[in-house]
């Protein structure tokens, strides 16, 4: 029996298709935004560049440093954090107490990125500040406690952390799902087996949230990368690459840069700008594309499906 | 691509020109001197503020009229300017020549722009050392200390110019914008006049140098600043708040940042060579020994066409330029940015000028 198409399958399925197209052509738009503006500058002449005489490259490769720098230090802080949370919630926290501390974390996100800026200048820089005097002072052997200490504190390991508590609230939210989808029987099992609860979380918990914690690493660290005002407003920012964790001379970001710069940018400068945002859009890309791939290698080992 | 937005811009602006001078065409309603319709300015977010101040003024006592000005930075201002996207610019510094010998689509045929001082601001050095009030300041010094060759507050530089202040044996950190900055460039201009084989000859709206500590704007300077310890740093004098500023060798004195030391710099300063008697750019003299001028000071330029090709924008123009430079239009934007008002000397030569548009 053939199925008569009716007027209302036929409008939902058009409405479902665009929305899904527009989706691509949204992309295909920035896509096509950036490299038309980022072309000119691209093919300009080192010298009419303002700011980046020697050329695109050597202008765009210290944030790009920075970018990822700063990126993967706050994935570092973040991490650990978020796996903590998640687990304590899902597995240890009384269910009154992990209902309300998920709505305290969802409630973090809300949070304004300019606010956590504001709260980076005003409140952690000068807080840590001292700390950062005795990391260099008993650490200053190492290189990435070297050099002058910022009578600020405004360096990128506090940019980190911001990016960090940040980044804190989807990573933890997405470890919690991932967590409670542990087949029961799975960590059951492991119990029988006489595991302590550690053990169990170890054997059956965390192998079956591996591809999941993944992916909420990689939102994090798109959401980190991308971030933009709460670096500008944090960061002490110099045109340079280094390690340095405590100077006053830090790798900028490229979002920051691009907002630092374009209110004062004009002409070449602007296509400047727009290529380096081009380069963050590849990167960021590229990132959700290596989660993406890291997900889907992994998932028959999931017990997802 | 630019040039399509800023011809979108325009047709903006001219739609909304329309569309307001017919609404208020249609209300009719009481203006001071039958003034009526919108203007659009853009460009240097120093003077922003005090754009704001006089706005509010200008609107309230010209109820026809709608005056906008869009804070997008001098260049991109005198840019829009040029390309007739809107009525006038606000600049931070005055046209380049190449910029003259462009055709100004706002402008009547064969005509030239007028360009006039409408905003003195002078930059403050701040700083927050504990202990320490008073500090006294030369430009080799200064230039020395943001350029990270003098890196404590005890050095000998420092301590020559300031005896029997209690510097403490501490490292300086120098904060500076980490944005373009129209400040930034007046800071590096003064220091590369009057200290030059240490500063070097690079003056932009970048900050030169990759040592000491960038901050976003102004705020964020400050807020360096105040928050940091041993700390010192430049930033439009409004904003200096409650912070102590250093006061600057002059000669063989020490000026304090005033008003009056401010505008004294100004009617210290020759003009620009080669420019039409309607273009009152400043030149101003970094190194200048005059007995009282702080040479720290950024000049914001008002600019717009001496006979517009809309002799409607010109009349607006010309009435809200009368206001900018007039004793009240500067004591608004003294008491709501913080500038150091135009002297007199200046104000007369400025009113001629305005007095010409058409």
């Amino acid at each position: 029996m053939k199925s008569k198409s009716r007027l209302g399958d036929r409008v939902f399925s058009g409405l479902a298709k665009g929305s899904g197209s527009v989706i691509l052509i949204a992309l295909m738009a920035v896509a096509g935004f950036l490299m038309a503006q980022a072309w000119p500058a691209l093919v300009a002449d080192p010298a009419e560049l303002p700011n980046a005489t020697e050329g695109f490259l050597p202008y765009v490769i210290p944030f790009v440093f920075g970018t990822a720098f700063s990126a993967l230090i706050a994935l570092l802080l973040a991490t650990p954090l978020a796996i903590g949370i998640g687990l304590f919630i899902s597995h240890y926290a009384p269910r009154k107490l992990a209902q309300a501390l998920g709505y305290i974390i969802d409630l973090l996100a809300a949070i304004p990125s300019v606010v956590f800026g504001l709260w980076g200048i005003q409140v952690l820089a000068p807080a840590v500040q001292p700390a950062y005097v005795w990391l260099s002072e008993n650490l200053g052997f190492l290189p990435i406690f070297a050099g002058q200490v910022s009578g600020t504190g405004r360096t990128i390991l506090t940019v980190s952390m911001v990016l960090a508590i940040m980044i804190l609230p989807i990573m933890s939210a997405m470890a919690r799902e991932v967590f409670l989808q542990t087949p029961k029987l799975h960590e059951e099992a492991a119990l029988a087996l006489g595991a302590t609860k550690w053990e169990m979380i170890r054997m059956a918990v965390l192998p079956f949230g591996r591809p999941g914690l993944i992916s909420a690493a990689m939102l994090g660290l798109g959401r980190a990368l991308g971030e933009t005002m709460a670096v500008a407003m944090v960061l002490s920012p110099a045109a340079v690459i280094s390690f340095a964790l405590l100077t006053s001379t830090n790798s900028n970001t490229i979002a920051a840069n691009i907002a630092l710069n374009f209110p004062e940018a004009s002409g070449l400068g602007v296509n400047l700008l727009i290529a380096s945002g081009l380069v963050l859009f590849a990167i960021t890309l590229l990132v959700n594309m290596s989660a993406r791939a890291i997900v889907n290698r992994r998932r028959e080992f999931s017990g997802a499906n | 691509m630019i040039k399509n937005t800023s011809m979108k811009v325009a047709g903006l602006a001219i739609a909304s020109v329309i569309a307001l001078t017919g609404c208020a065409a249609n209300e009719g309603n009481g203006s001071v001197d039958g003034l009526s319709g919108t203007l659009n300015g853009a460009g240097s977010s120093a003077m922003g503020s005090a754009q704001e101040a006089w706005i509010a003024a200008f609107q309230t006592a010209n109820g026809a009229v709608t005056i906008n000005y869009d804070p997008t930075g001098s260049g991109a201002g005198r840019e829009s300017f040029i390309s007739g996207a809107v009525n006038f610019a606000g600049s931070d510094s005055y046209l380049k020549d190449e910029e003259l010998a462009l055709t100004f689509a706002a402008c009547a045929p064969g005509t030239t722009p007028f360009e006039v001082p409408v905003y003195i601001s002078p930059i403050a050095v701040v700083f927050n050392v504990e202990g320490v009030t008073d500090l006294n300041l030369d430009a080799a010094t200064i230039a020395g200390i943001f350029k990270g060759d003098i890196t404590m507050w005890n050095d000998s530089a420092i301590e020559d110019l300031n005896p029997g202040a209690k510097l403490p044996a501490a490292a300086i950190t120098a904060v500076h914008r980490s944005d373009d900055s129209g400040t930034t460039k007046n800071f590096s201009d003064y220091l590369s006049k009057t200290a030059e084989s240490i500063w070097g000859t690079d003056v932009s709206d970048v900050f030169p140098y990759e040592s000491g500590e960038g901050a976003k704007g102004t705020s964020g300077v400050i807020d360096a600043v105040k928050n940091g310890t041993n700390t010192i740093g430049y930033a439009d004098a409004s904003k200096a708040g409650d912070l102590s500023i250093a006061k600057l060798k002059v000669g063989e004195e020490f000026v304090e940042l005033s008003n009056a030391s401010a505008a004294a710099i100004v009617d210290a300063s020759p003009a620009v060579e080669g420019r039409d008697a309607s273009d009152l750019a400043i030149k101003i003299d970094r190194a200048t020994t005059a007995a009282g001028a702080y040479p720290l000071v950024l000049v914001s330029y008002l600019i717009g066409c001496n006979e517009y090709a809309d002799a409607e924008v010109g009349k607006l123009v010309k009435a809200y330029a009368t206001y900018l430079v007039s004793e009240q239009g500067q004591a608004d934007a003294a008491q709501f940015a913080g500038s150091a008002p135009l002297s007199a000397t200046l104000t007369s030569k400025v009113a001629a000028v305005i007095a010409a548009i058409k």
